[in-house]
């Protein structure tokens, strides 16, 4: 199976200060991969630095064969790659269509702004709503509709359950299975455990800046022992 | 009561041509960070094309549109140019470090051209002359004036509020990293409201032209009050900026007929009340969602 994402010695960071100490990782084609690890691991910094937010100090990020590693976000953007970052950052002044207008550029037939009131019916009564009148769930939502509407080849989710009511959390996860067959793959961030298993094929696991383990879900689930040991929970 | 009517009259007047000044400033400032200090220098560079173009007396409004049309032309240029170079200028410092120095040079350019003098500018044809507002006679040109703020506030209102690119601006003053993020190159984006923003301003200078004159020194008293205007706003909001506008054109006429020698300090009054209020300004654009 070909990889969609491939990233190499990816070294990035603030100011000088490194974060991602030697990032090696991939995501195979219309595969799901979650990203676990503690607060502050640089599990964000990764995601920022694929979608072209954060310039790497050195290293490789490919999009197929294509280098991707230090291009302009709307260049990465282009070429396929969507993110539903964390704290969701959805448009506060527009209203939830100006926020998927936004998104919906010429040409990505496969996924219109009807497509996402289908699937979130609920936007749809919302639509007129800006983006600071709308509950948490309602703006993470918006957030994976904007992302979709790129009709992206990879997409970075980056702790989608976070701060949502366990009910929300199970109606975005309803959600994001029902994408798969879409063709689309995605790296996952994620702390809740429950829904990064149920959506994810393979674990990646960081700290301190590097992928210190990668196995299948099903394994990684199996070692208890092990999960505690690399996350602390479990 | 009818000088009161003529103070009202005045402050919106100047009022109108500080929104179209403030508005560029405001928006470059909510999108960037970046204080544009040479929006002062294209505004003047506004009033003296006017100077150039318009003949003493009797000017017609055919040209007098053209001098506006071609204010606006240069103003976008040298928006264009600005915005390129504070674009490849890292930090903060030295991108408004930068605009000063470009507003040195412009400025200096014109008073070699211009010389030292004061130039008058004539209003166009049938403005030219007074109306009665009651029982006095008013300049007929500050009317049309009045009139060109509130075509302007609408035409912006709509083009922010009901377009694209209106969602594309406010998107990119909210968030410019999650726009980029949705393949849009918001260098672009900047590039283009920089432009319109000092085409704006220079066209304000030949539209002030009749009223304020061409003289060296009045690009920092202009951009020193759009400031005051867009602080008092709120910083990267064109209601804000309306708003403030609207309130400074009123103090400073009020101040000109009732306080003459402290017009300028009551500007900074207000501005001082509205920070202690509210430091972000009156209307300060929607950024933050709660999480
Ligand atoms: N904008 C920033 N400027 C400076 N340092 C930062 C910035 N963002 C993150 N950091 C630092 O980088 C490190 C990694 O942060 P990052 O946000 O990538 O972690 P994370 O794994 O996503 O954590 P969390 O689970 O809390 O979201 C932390 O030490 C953090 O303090
Ligand atoms: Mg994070």
């Amino acid at each position: 199976m070909t990889d969609v994402l491939t990233v190499r010695e990816l070294r990035a960071g603030y100011a000088g200060t490194t974060v991602l100490d030697g990032v090696d990782l991939t995501v195979p084609a219309n595969g799901v991969v979650a990203l676990l690890g503690r607060n502050g691991a640089g599990k964000t910094t990764l995601i920022h630095t694929i979608m072209g937010l954060l310039r790497p100090y050195s290293g490789s990020v490919r999009l197929g064969d294509r280098e991707i590693a230090g291009a302009a976000a709307h260049t990465v953007a282009r070429s396929g790659v969507a993110i539903v970052p964390q704290g969701r950052r959805v448009f506060a002044p527009l209203t939830v269509e100006e926020n998927l207008r936004i998104a919906a550029g010429r040409g990505h037939q496969a996924w219109t702004v009807e497509r996402i009131y289908q699937l979130m019916p609920h936007l749809a009564e919302r639509r007129a709503n800006r983006g600071d009148q709308l509950s948490g769930g309602e703006q993470q939502m918006l957030a994976i509709g904007r992302a979709l509407l790129r009709a992206p080849r990879l997409l970075l989710l980056d702790e989608p359950s976070d701060g949502l009511a366990p009910a929300v959390v199970d109606h975005v996860a309803d959600l994001l299975e029902g994408l798969r067959g879409e063709g689309i793959a995605a790296l996952l961030v994620e702390q809740d455990l429950h829904l990064a298993f149920r959506l994810a094929d393979e674990v990646a696991v960081m700290q301190k800046g590097q992928i210190v383990h990668r196995s299948s879900t099903s394994e990684f689930r199996a070692d208890r022992a092990r999960a505690h040991a690399l996350l602390g929970v479990g | 009561m009818a000088a009161y009517l003529v103070s009202v009259l005045n402050g919106l007047a100047m009022g109108s041509l500080l929104f179209a000044i403030a508005l560029g400033l405001s928006l470059v400032f909510g999108m960037m960070d970046v204080l544009n200090l040479a929006h002062g220098a294209i505004y003047l560079a506004g009033a003296y094309l006017a100077v150039a173009l318009l003949p003493g007396d009797d000017v017609g409004m055919g040209t007098f549109v053209l001098a506006v049309l071609a204010a606006a032309a240069v103003g976008a240029i040298l928006g264009g140019v600005l915005a390129g170079l504070t674009r490849a200028t890292p930090g903060h410092l030295d991108q408004a470090l930068l605009t000063l120095g470009v507003s040195l040079v412009v400025a200096e350019l014109l008073s070699v051209a211009f010389g030292e003098e004061v130039h008058a500018i004539a209003a166009p044809a049938p403005f030219d002359g007074g109306v009665p507002v009651l029982g006095e006679t008013y300049p007929a040109y500050r009317l049309l004036v009045i009139g060109f703020g509130a075509v302007l506030a609408v035409a912006v209102y709509l083009l922010i509020e009901r377009s694209r690119f209106g969602s594309l601006i406010r998107a990119t003053v909210a968030d410019r990293a999650m726009v980029s993020a949705l393949g849009i190159n918001t260098g672009l984006v900047l590039t283009g409201v920089f432009a319109a923003g000092a085409a704006l301003a220079a066209a304000g200078g030949v539209l002030a032209g009749p009223i304020l004159g061409a003289q060296p020194g009045l690009d920092e008293k202009v951009l020193l009050l759009a400031l005051v205007v867009v602080v008092i706003g709120g910083l990267g909001s064109v209601r804000g900026a309306l708003l403030g506008a609207v309130l400074i054109g009123q103090v400073q006429a009020l101040g000109t007929s009732l306080l003459p020698e402290y017009a300028s300090f009551l500007i900074f009054v207000a501005m001082a009340l509205v920070l202690l209020l509210r430091p972000a300004g009156l209307l300060p654009p929607r950024t933050a969602v709660r999480t």
